[in-house]
C-alpha cells in the first residue's frame, strides 16, 4: 500500500531557457505593490533604510506596540445570555478568531477584551463591573447585541440595565438580537483598527479613526 | 383511574372542593386534566391526597396570580405519569391575604417554585424551610408581578 | 518499585470534624460554559458537602413584560427563554393560545411545526455534546475536539434556519394560527442531506467517546438521580428518561401530529452522567427519523389559519386559561396562560425546563468532588434563559 507524503512536493522551477526567467520576471513585477509583504508589514513601517549589509526598519514605538496589542487581543469568556451561543460560534469551527490572534480565556487577569454578550441585569451588574476591574490595563469592551448596546426588547423590564454602558466604557457596539458570528467578527476588526490607534498615554481614538 | 373517578374520589374527600374536568383542549393533546380549586386550609391536605392517592407523583409547577380586588390565587399542578392524569390544584387567599401553606413537606419540587411566588408575590408560606428571594437579589423593594407594580419601575443607580 | 526513604515516624491526623470546610464560590462567570450560575459550594477537602445555588443573573422580566405585549409580538421574545432550541418556547406559547382560543392550526403548518422542532432538538443536542465535553477536557485540551465537531454539524442545521427563517438564533417563525414561513424550494432536499450527514457522524462521536476511559471514569457513576427524586422534584426530559422513567410528552400527550409518527422512546434506568448520555444520543437518532417521515408526508395546504398579520393588535383571544405542555431538549416546556378576551395576556407564566432541573442540584451533588459538580451541570443541561426567565 502506499503511504503518500504528508506535505505535497512541489518540483522547484527549473530554466530550460532564458525566457521562462524572463516570463517569470515580468509575472512579478506586474504584481500588486501590496502582496510582496504582509499588509501589518506595511503599516507599522515607517521607513526601510538601506545599510551596508542590508536593511533597518524603523517604525515609530507605538506603531509596534499597538501592532502587537491588536494581533493578540485575547477576550475574556464573558457569555450571559443568548449572544453567548453565538459569540461561541464565533470563536469554533467556521468562523474561527484564533486566526485573529483571539484566543478566548477564563481568567480576566490575563485578558484584555471583554465581549459583554447578553443582557446585563441589575443582580448581574456588579458581577460585571467587578470582572472588568480585575482586567489590567490596556483592556476593552465590545457590547454584542441589542440588550447590551441599549436594554434590548427586555428595555422596559424592572430587572434589567438600559445598556451596558452604565456600568463599564465600551469601545465597540455591534447590533443584532443576536448578531451573527460575521458581524461580531466586523466589530472585532472594527476594534483592531481602533486599537492601532491607541497611544501609549492611554488616550483612545478619537471618535472616527482613519480606517484603512 | 379515569378522571370519572377520580372526579368522584376527590368530591367524597374533599367535599368543599369545586372540580371542573378540564376541556380536552386545555392541556393540548388531550391528557386527562382535571381542575380542583379547594379551600385555602386544605392546600396541604389535598396535596397529599393527590400524592398518595390519586398517585400524582411527578410536581410540575406551582405559582400563582394575582386577581385584583379578588386577591391572590395560588395554582398548582401535579401529574400521574403511569395514567396521564393531570390534575391543576388551585386556591384562592382572599383580598388582602398573601399567606399559604407550603408544599415542600409533600412535594420536594415546590421548594424552588415557592421561592419564586414568595419573591414575584410576596406570598409568605408557612412550613417553607428557607424561604428567602431566588430570582432578585436579597435587597429588592417590592414583588414584581403584582398587579400594582409597573414593569418599568425604575431602580437606582441604573435607573 | 520499593524506595529506600525513610518513613516518618510522627503522623498528624487531620481533623475533618467539620470545622475545616471551606466555603467556596463558584461564581457567575466561570468557564464551564453553561451562563450566569453561582454555586456556593461547601467543601471538606475536595468533596462538596453542601450546594447553594444562586441563580436571578438573568431574569430578563419575561412574565411580567408578557403581560404588555401582544400575542402576535410575544413569540419572538418568547425564543429567548430557551435560547439554545428557541423554537420550544415559541411552540409552548403559541400552542397555549391557540389552545384557549380554539384556533384551527392546518396540517402542513402541524407538520412544518414538528419538523423545526426537532431539528432544533438535534441542534440543542450537538451543543449539549459540545459544550459538556469541553467541560470535561478543558478548553485548551482535549475538550475542544468534539466541541469543534459539533460545533461544525449545528452550524449546517444553522444554516437551514437561516434560509427557512432568516435568522440564525433566535427565530419568530411560529405565530398563533400556524407558522410565518413556508419552506423555500429545494429546503427539503437540502435538509434530507443534512441529516444524512449527521447521522453518519454522530456514530463518530459515539465511538471517539465511548471508548474513552477518561471519558467513562467521569460520566459513569456520576450525578446519580433516583426514580423517586427525579419524580418528586419534578425534572423531566433526558433526565427523568436516564433514571428509569418512560414518559415523552411526544408519546404520552401527543400534539401538533406527532401521532403520525412512529419513533421509540430511550429509557435507561443507571441515572448517571452516562445514561443521559446515553437517552441524549438515542435521541438524535429518534429525531433523524421523524424528520425524514414527515418531511416524506408534509401536506399540502395552507401553513397558517390566521395569515397576514396587519396590525399587532390584530389577534384577540377570549377568556380562558391553558397549560401547554411540549417536550424541549430539555425536557417539559409549559407556558400556563391566562386569557381575558383582549390582544394580551392577562397572566402567563413560564414552566421551564431547566428550572425544575437546576432545583434537583442540591439533592444530588453533596458527596462528589468538585470535578465532578461540572459534570453534573454539564449532564443536567441549564440553559438559563429559562431558569431565570
Amino acid at each position: 500500500m502506499e503511504i503518500k507524503p504528508p506535505v505535497p512536493i512541489i518540483p522547484a522551477p527549473i530554466w530550460r531557457n532564458i525566457k521562462d526567467l524572463q516570463e517569470w520576471e515580468q509575472l512579478h513585477q506586474k504584481r500588486p505593490e501590496g502582496d510582496k509583504h504582509s499588509s501589518a508589514f506595511e503599516a507599522i513601517t515607517e521607513g526601510i533604510h538601506s545599510f551596508p549589509g542590508g536593511f533597518v526598519v524603523t517604525t515609530p514605538a507605538d506603531a509596534f506596540l499597538n501592532w502587537a496589542r491588536k494581533s493578540s487581543v485575547w477576550p475574556v469568556t464573558f457569555g450571559l445570555a443568548c449572544c453567548a451561543i453565538e459569540m461561541m460560534a464565533t470563536f469554533a469551527s467556521r468562523f474561527d478568531v484564533e486566526r485573529l490572534g483571539m484566543v478566548p480565556w477564563a481568567s480576566p487577569r490575563h485578558s484584555d477584551l471583554m465581549v459583554v454578550s447578553g443582557t446585563v441585569t441589575i443582580k448581574m451588574a456588579p458581577m460585571l463591573l467587578r470582572i472588568y476591574d480585575q482586567m489590567p490595563d490596556p483592556k476593552w469592551a465590545v457590547s454584542m447585541g441589542s440588550c447590551a448596546n441599549s436594554g434590548g426588547p427586555f428595555r422596559h423590564g424592572y430587572h434589567v440595565v438600559k445598556g451596558v454602558d452604565r456600568v463599564i466604557p465600551v469601545d465597540v457596539y455591534v447590533p443584532g438580537c443576536p448578531p451573527p458570528p460575521e458581524s461580531l467578527l466586523n466589530g472585532l476588526l472594527l476594534l483592531q483598527d481602533q486599537i492601532a490607534q491607541f497611544r501609549r498615554t492611554g488616550k483612545r481614538a478619537a471618535p472616527n479613526p482613519k480606517v484603512d | 383511574m379515569t378522571h370519572e373517578q377520580a372526579k368522584t374520589f376527590i368530591s367524597e374527600r374533599f367535599g368543599s372542593a369545586q372540580v371542573e374536568p378540564a376541556s380536552a383542549e386545555a392541556t393540548a393533546g388531550g391528557g386527562m386534566a382535571l381542575t380542583v380549586t379547594v379551600p385555602a386550609n386544605d392546600w396541604r391536605p389535598f396535596a397529599s391526597f393527590a400524592k398518595n392517592e390519586l398517585g400524582c407523583r411527578f410536581f410540575s409547577f406551582s405559582s400563582a396570580v394575582d386577581w385584583k380586588e379578588q386577591g391572590l390565587e395560588v395554582v398548582a399542578k401535579v401529574d400521574n405519569l403511569d395514567t396521564g392524569l393531570s390534575l391543576v390544584m388551585k386556591t384562592k387567599l382572599g383580598p388582602g391575604v398573601s399567606e399559604c401553606q407550603s408544599l415542600v413537606p409533600v412535594y420536594r419540587g415546590a421548594n424552588w417554585m415557592e421561592r419564586e411566588c414568595y419573591d414575584m408575590f410576596g406570598i409568605r408560606f408557612n412550613g417553607h424551610p428557607d424561604l428567602r428571594r431566588i430570582l432578585l437579589g436579597d435587597d429588592w423593594v417590592g414583588h414584581p408581578l403584582l398587579k400594582s407594580y409597573a414593569v418599568d419601575t425604575p431602580y437606582p443607580p441604573y435607573r | 518499585m520499593t524506595l529506600d526513604t525513610p518513613q516518618a515516624t510522627t503522623h498528624v491526623e487531620l481533623d475533618y470534624s467539620g470545622g475545616e470546610r471551606l466555603t467556596m464560590n463558584m461564581g457567575p462567570q466561570h468557564p464551564s460554559a453553561h451562563g450566569v450560575f453561582r454555586a456556593i459550594l461547601t467543601l471538606e477537602g475536595e468533596t462538596v458537602v453542601g450546594v447553594d445555588a444562586v441563580i436571578g443573573y438573568l431574569h430578563r422580566c419575561h412574565e411580567k413584560l408578557s403581560e404588555t405585549l401582544t400575542y402576535a409580538q410575544y413569540p419572538s421574545i418568547a425564543s429567548k427563554t430557551d435560547y439554545v432550541a428557541a423554537m420550544t418556547s415559541e411552540f409552548a406559547y403559541v400552542m397555549a393560545a391557540e389552545t384557549i382560543g380554539k384556533i384551527e392550526v392546518p396540517k402542513r403548518a402541524q407538520y412544518l411545526r414538528v419538523i423545526a422542532a426537532e431539528l432544533q432538538r438535534i441542534a440543542s443536542h450537538l451543543l449539549w455534546l459540545g459544550t459538556w465535553c469541553m467541560d470535561m477536557g478543558g478548553a485548551l485540551g482535549g475538550g475542544a475536539t468534539i466541541f469543534l465537531y459539533a460545533i461544525r454539524e449545528r452550524e449546517s442545521i444553522l444554516d437551514l434556519f437561516e434560509s427557512l427563517v432568516g435568522a440564525r438564533l433566535l427565530y419568530g417563525f411560529y405565530q398563533v394560527g400556524g407558522t410565518r414561513y413556508d419552506i423555500p424550494p429545494g429546503w427539503a432536499d437540502a435538509c434530507r442531506k443534512t441529516i444524512d450527514m449527521i447521522d453518519s457522524r454522530i456514530g463518530e462521536y459515539e465511538g471517539l467517546l465511548e471508548n474513552n476511559p477518561f471519558f467513562q471514569a467521569r460520566a459513569q457513576g456520576v450525578g446519580y438521580i433516583s426514580r423517586e427524586l427525579a419524580e418528586d422534584v419534578g425534572i423531566a426530559g433526558p433526565l427523568l428518561r436516564g433514571s428509569g422513567v418512560n414518559f415523552d410528552l411526544r408519546r404520552s400527550a401527543p400534539y401538533s401530529s406527532y401521532e403520525d409518527f412512529t419513533f421509540t422512546v430511550p429509557v435507561e434506568t443507571a441515572g448517571d452522567c452516562f445514561a443521559r448520555y446515553r437517552v441524549r444520543m438515542v435521541e438524535f437518532r429518534e429525531s433523524i427519523k421523524i424528520i425524514r417521515q414527515a418531511l416524506d408526508k408534509l401536506p399540502d395546504g395552507a401553513i397558517s389559519s390566521r395569515p397576514g398579520l396587519k396590525s399587532v393588535a390584530q389577534i384577540r383571544i377570549p377568556k380562558g386559561e391553558a397549560y401547554s405542555r411540549v417536550e424541549g431538549p430539555r425536557g417539559e416546556v409549559g407556558c400556563y396562560l391566562i386569557a381575558d378576551g383582549s390582544a394580551k395576556p392577562y397572566r402567563m407564566k413560564w414552566r421551564g425546563a431547566s428550572f425544575s432541573n437546576l432545583a434537583v442540584l442540591p439533592h444530588i451533588i453533596p458527596g462528589h468532588k468538585v470535578a465532578d459538580v461540572v459534570a453534573i451541570m454539564g449532564s443536567v443541561d441549564p440553559v438559563f434563559g429559562e431558569v431565570d426567565r
